[in-house]
């Protein structure tokens, strides 16, 4: 065949080339573009004035966070919540997975499944709603509380108040509550996919249920376990925003005012876009150090990482 | 076949021990009380939606209404503003979802072809994406000088492409089998039909997980609507729940005197929209798990 030039080639593909770049102009737009917005961290943007006439600070912005007498309760909040999630939340629904894979009744296994999945497709909204309504001093959660004796009505509190000393558990239990049965797809997927003669071997072999989990299932899905692993210390300075803004009020703002919860606030509420911008700038690049550290670390520990 | 073996397998062919069979018993025991936890928070929300508002004020509905009334839906079907919103939740859910499955999907098709040139710099180029952004307030900035902000197409737009879900439909068209797309080529078909024709009508599981993402998403986001909208008219049902449910908050934080009735509008509004706005989803997803279990599982090996 004749070797066509690489002008031709395109030519040649130019529908092809011209379904790419549809996609490619829509990231430029809406990814890249903000992207570039970043530079008004180091500028004193006003919304009145162009992001070019505003003055240059330098790390102004950068300065007056880290010097914010709020700035290590704002850290503290954001990993101490995410550090719950990690070291609790994270293992539960590899646990579900396996418990649910011991389930030998198919319909009730399926039943069970799809009953898990439900809190996954409940918003935020309508969670934060009940939850609101049930950690209330009258609420479901004070009830059930008194009914089993654990303190008297006198004892009753507003869980979401009292300066947030409950808030971290709240917001470590009703996360792994929403997401436990979803989060638990990938793992029953990877163990659906371990080679039954392996278990038939151990149960020749003399191996109860416990040994089987801990020799044949959990070493096979290591790969899956140590991926998601790496992806959920990245996240770990993304906290979920849409919960905890649904579940933050003045009252325990002390423990609830994580770094999205800042920016929004700065930016949104008080019109620091400067500032609010350089605080999520300050966190993105933490949270890609945090990437390429868990990834390395999982690559060397396991052998499987991200990339 | 697999699943077969397995069953087979784990059947009780060899005598179970006592031990094993205490574990199997409070493993059931738990799987039950989980089922519990997931279902109960939304039945104890319909349960309170169908009582009458103001005895359910008093508190104590558990199991099942107390004073029977369909109250509380009358009311939300009597708010214009409410329908209004409906109408802004379905809208978006619609369209956004539509466009956004064809719009990736397309995109998707084109580099899933190894003969694509300048594939390894698209993908670069969108990989970069998925662990940078701009942030909050560029991306402010960048819907507000479009003139998105207050704009319906800022539901739609900026959700109609995602790289992620692109990568879960390019390992998706790669196992379609090629000799369909070449016969159709054979026939003179360019890549626009072959894509219509051909590889989305085959493509229906991946479709259907993506859409279901994308609709969910549609359908539950209340933040786009706090952040880029300012009319009310614009405003999605999540968005005034959220504007209910926070407004209710902070005057009883306040502890100002609100008027008892207000409380109880406004309450009785909340539980039935809480339940008219989750039933559709609980409605349908069910009966979607294959292809999503498929999607998060492609997504999985993906990643």
């Amino acid at each position: 065949m004749k070797k066509k030039s690489v002008a031709a080639k395109m030519w040649q593909q130019r529908k092809l080339q011209l379904m790419a770049w549809l996609g490619m102009i829509w990231l430029l737009v809406f990814a890249y573009i903000p992207m570039g917005g970043i530079v008004i961290a180091f500028k004193n943007y006003k919304i009145t004035k162009g992001i070019w006439e505003a003055p240059w600070v330098g790390l102004q912005h950068f300065r007056d966070f880290f010097a914010n007498d709020q700035f290590w309760n704002i850290m503290a909040n954001t990993l101490g919540i995410s550090l719950l999630k990690l070291v609790i939340g994270f293992p539960l629904p590899i646990i579900f997975a396996l418990l649910l894979n011991e389930i030998k009744n198919v319909t009730f296994k399926k039943f069970v499944q799809t009953a898990s999945y439900l809190p996954h497709f409940i918003s935020w909204v309508v969670l934060g709603g009940i939850l609101i309504t049930w950690l209330d001093a009258n609420g479901v959660i004070n009830d059930l509380f008194v009914a089993l004796g654990f303190y008297g009505d006198a004892g009753r509190t507003y869980f979401l108040g009292e300066n947030g000393r409950y808030f971290w558990l709240i917001a470590l239990i009703s996360d792994s509550w929403k997401e436990l049965g979803w989060n638990a797809i990938i793992y029953l997927a990877a163990i659906s996919g371990i080679d039954q003669q392996m278990y038939e071997a151990a149960t020749v072999d003399g191996a109860g249920k416990l040994k089987k989990i801990f020799y044949i299932t959990l070493p096979s899905i290591k790969g899956t376990i140590a991926i998601l692993f790496v992806l959920a210390v990245s996240g770990m300075m993304n906290s979920n925003f849409d919960q905890i803004f649904m579940l933050s009020n003045s009252l325990n703002a002390t423990r609830s005012t994580v770094i999205d919860i800042h920016v929004y606030e700065m930016g949104m509420r008080v019109g620091r876009y400067s500032y609010a911008t350089a605080v999520g700038l300050f966190k993105s690049i933490i949270a890609l150090i945090l990437l390429l550290g868990a990834n390395t670390t999982s690559k060397k520990l396991t052998g499987s990482g991200l990339y | 076949m697999k699943r077969k073996n397995a069953e087979e397998f784990s059947g009780p062919k060899v005598k179970s021990s006592t031990g094993s069979r205490i574990f199997d018993g409070i493993n059931i025991v738990f799987m039950i009380f989980i089922c519990f936890l997931c279902i109960y928070p939304i039945w104890y929300v319909i349960v309170n939606s169908l009582n009458d508002a103001k005895d359910a004020m008093s508190g104590g509905i558990y199991w099942w209404p107390r004073v029977f009334s369909l109250g509380s839906y009358k009311r939300v079907f009597a708010e214009s503003g409410l329908l209004q919103s409906f109408r802004v939740t379905i809208m978006k859910t619609l369209i956004g979802t539509v466009l956004s499955v064809l719009f990736t999907a397309l995109v998707g098709y084109a580099l899933s072809k190894k003969y694509l040139i300048g594939r390894g710099f698209y993908m670069a180029v969108g990989t970069i994406t998925m662990f940078f952004g701009g942030g909050l307030i560029p991306t402010f900035i960048l819907y507000k000088s479009l003139g998105l902000y207050d704009n319906f197409l800022v539901f739609i737009i900026p959700a109609m492409f995602s790289f992620y879900n692109m990568l879960i439909m390019i390992s998706f068209f790669r196992e379609l089998p090629p000799s369909l797309e070449e016969s159709a080529r054979i026939d003179g078909a360019g890549d626009f039909t072959v894509f219509f024709r051909i590889v989305l009508p085959l493509s229906k599981p991946v479709l259907a997980t993506i859409a279901l993402f994308n609709g969910v998403y549609q359908w539950n986001d209340y933040f786009a609507g706090v952040m880029y909208t300012q009319s009310k008219s614009l405003e999605p049902i999540q968005t005034y729940l959220y504007r209910i449910i926070a407004t209710a908050q902070s005057s009883q934080m306040a502890t100002t005197a609100v008027n008892v009735a207000t409380t109880t509008t406004s309450t009785s509004i909340k539980l039935a929209t809480m339940v008219i706005t989750t039933v559709p989803i609980m409605c349908v997803y069910p009966f979607l798990q294959k292809y999503f279990v498929k999607g998060m599982m492609i997504g999985a090996v993906k990643e």
